[in-house]
């Protein structure tokens, strides 16, 4: 017999990893949009659509992986939607991205309606824990390749953006674009481009959550996930492997509700639900100033200033 | 830049607010932006007409229904504006603090914690004060709480420089949160099984209709409040240093305008716009809080005050057309088999072609002023 401290301990384990995948997706997809001095703040938007897109795709074609590039291909399209309009003279960044997040959401409901009841084929998870005798742990380690996915993929972005010629233009652009036009680059077009990335990315992040966990499609899968990544690419300031932690760190805040659950304590179940939601705000706090803006923030950005 | 906290480019910010002299020319240039918005909108109509034909359904019924269920009979017309009622609030809520440089988008959570807390008070007050005082109690209630929770985010802005657009939609998912903590444990209604909520206010605490009407009172006072914060934010001291602080944060300093309290005092108005949205829809149509009081007229809101470019006296009519096609929703669905979502991609669509529109401000020779 376990005790409650372990399982819980156990099962914030398991909750991190499979909670935190979808949002070191969507932060990894917004530090690179960010990183060109753009903020795209429809990412939630994107992650519902990205989730029913999966699910259908996964569906209709029987194959959950072709269902995750399918929600990228769908994350793609909205943010070259908001890279585009966004590169219009006059046209504000922030307040599209709240245009894109309701239009986003309201596509995915409308196509997502007959993808409610159906059940889709899943994303096998790889189970590391069977050398563990434990039950709980070994559930806790059934990972999702997807979270492999990212993490080498913010491996990748990091070394990109240190190590390559598109990483400097791309930082160039977010630190002083009146630098990248004098160098010949077409700053809107660089952005055009990370946004679109930044799109994929979040539309991946959408199929693990129909696809994986919570692992159904419905109209409450998301709520501020998209929103929250975007807070936590502020704290993980700027760079790649920093939102893998900072990921790892909101999944176990959200973990904790449905931890709880599993020994029994189901007393303040909405309260444990609003955790992530608490610490993102408190982590806003704790990180801004009113007197100088965030460390390392490229220095075109028109949030947090 | 670090130090301008609130300095944002924000579309409508410099919208006109008071009308000076009237000329010829001034109308011109006024013209634009009533011009351009009612050309973004049949864009967007447009775009959703072609949706429409690419998934096989009748763009010229989709039109007919709008009509029938939003405007055409004296009952949906009724429906509408009292639909229209929480969207004016809402986008008051938008609109005040867009003067002061701000983006708040939380007022679907002040519209469900004001609502929420509107409830709780009434129930100890249930058969001992008479309902014209506990209604005030009530309202008041609703708006400190509104007020409170977006004076948060103004608050959090000027003194820490947190982000007040991510800031207010997250407290909107606290809030929601909070009510349900509530409405399904310690304040649950046990006698009703099906849907977890607080008691009910009773029939006495209800607001009634505007005579002759079935529309409840809060349209009314939705419009009065819009008259009354357009004359707050266009002809007072008040209203001025609010938008010498939205237009440029660094001279509203130099000034040594009270920039923190400015802010924080626009947001508070904006809270109790939209707690008092929460309030009606308690004591006017629910009855008691539960889930449904977060039905998205918080987010539409925002719409309707972009399209208004956040001027309070162009929100009554926006609110209205909206209204309009939110109150046409169900009979959309059940007469073409659309999703519920249907008005959610209009909505979306029309934010989305409005904001692209902004570009086109000073392209068109036609509204530029004679001779200069």
């Amino acid at each position: 017999m376990e005790s409650p401290v372990v399982i819980v301990l156990e099962a914030m384990l398991g909750g991190a990893i499979r909670v935190s995948t979808p949002f070191m997706f969507v932060a990894l997809g917004e530090c690179v949009t960010e990183k060109s001095g753009r903020v795209n703040l429809g990412l939630e938007g994107t992650l519902v659509l990205g989730a029913m897109t999966a699910y259908a795709i996964s569906f209709h074609t029987g194959s959950p992986w072709v269902g995750v590039l399918a929600a990228g291909v769908a994350g793609s399209v909205l943010g070259a939607m908001h890279g585009s309009i966004c590169g219009l003279p006059k046209v504000n960044d922030v307040a599209v991205g709240i245009a894109m997040m309701l239009f986003g959401v309201g596509v995915a409901f409308f196509f997502g309606k007959p993808y409610i009841q159906p059940v889709a084929p899943r994303l096998q998870s790889i189970p590391l824990g069977s050398w563990s005798e434990s039950p709980n742990l070994r559930s806790a380690l059934e990972v999702n390749p997807l979270f492999f996915v990212g993490i080498a993929a913010a491996f990748a972005l990091a070394w990109a953006l240190r190590n390559t010629r598109w990483g400097l233009v791309v930082r160039t652009v977010g630190d002083s674009a009146a630098a990248a036009r004098a160098m010949g680059v077409s700053v809107n077009g660089v952005r055009l481009m990370t946004t679109t990335i930044g799109g994929f990315f979040a539309g991946v992040g959408g199929a693990f959550l129909s696809l994986s966990y919570p692992g159904s499609w419905n109209q409450g899968l998301s709520s501020g996930q998209g929103l929250m990544a975007v807070a936590l690419v502020i704290f993980a300031r700027w760079k790649p492997l920093r939102c893998v932690l900072a990921a790892l760190l909101f999944g176990a805040a959200g973990a904790i509700g449905p931890s709880l659950q599993a020994v029994g304590v189901t007393q303040g179940y909405y309260f444990f639900n609003a955790a992530p939601y608490i610490l993102t705000l408190v982590i806003m706090i704790a990180t801004s100033s009113a007197k100088h803006s965030a460390a390392d923030m490229p220095g075109e950005l028109s949030m947090a200033k | 830049m670090s130090d301008a906290p609130v300095a944002q480019s924000f579309p409508g910010a410099a919208a006109p607010a008071a009308p000076m002299a009237v000329s010829s020319s001034r109308w011109r240039s006024d013209a634009e932006f009533v011009v351009i918005p009612i050309l973004a909108i049949v864009a967007s109509f447009l775009l959703f007409a072609v949706f429409l034909l690419a998934i096989g359904k009748s763009p010229v019924d989709f039109m007919a229904l709008v009509w029938r269920g939003g405007f055409g009979t004296s009952f949906s017309i009724q429906n509408t504006l009292q639909r229209s009622s929480p969207l004016i609030m809402t986008a008051l809520a938008v609109a005040i603090p867009a003067r002061i440089g701000l983006i708040i988008i939380g007022g679907e959570g002040a519209l469900v914690l004001g609502g929420f807390v509107a409830a709780v008070v009434a129930i100890p007050m249930t058969g001992v004060v008479p309902p014209m005082p506990a209604l005030l109690v009530m309202a008041f209630a609703a708006m400190l709480t509104g007020g409170i929770w977006i004076g948060i985010c103004g608050f959090l802005r000027y003194a820490r420089g947190v982000n007040e657009t991510i800031a207010s939609l997250l407290l909107t998912y606290i809030g929601i949160a909070i009510m349900n903590f509530f409405v399904e444990g310690a304040l649950r209604d046990l006698s009703d099984p099906n849907k977890p909520s607080t008691k009910p206010i009773g029939r006495d605490y209800m607001v009634g209709s505007i005579p002759g009407t079935s529309v409840h009172w809060g349209f009314l006072f939705g419009v009065l409040l819009c008259l009354g914060l357009y004359l707050l934010m266009s002809r007072t001291t008040f209203g001025f240093a609010a938008r010498v602080t939205g237009g440029n944060f660094r001279a509203a300093l130099a000034q040594g305008l009270p920039v923190g309290r400015l802010i924080v005092a626009c947001c508070a108005i904006a809270g109790a716009c939209a707690g008092l949205a929460g309030f009606f829809e308690v004591a006017a149509i629910q009855g008691r809080a539960n889930a449904s009081l977060a039905a998205g007229y918080g987010f539409t809101g925002i719409l309707v005050a972009f399209l208004a470019r956040q001027n309070p006296l162009m929100i009554p009519p926006v609110a209205i057309m909206f209204g309009g096609i939110v109150a046409a929703g169900g009979l959309i669905q059940r007469r073409m088999g659309l999703p519920d979502a249907t008005v959610q991609v209009l909505e979306g669509l029309i934010f989305v072609v409005l904001l692209t529109s902004e570009t086109l401000y000073g392209r068109f020779s036609i509204f530029k002023p004679k001779g200069r």
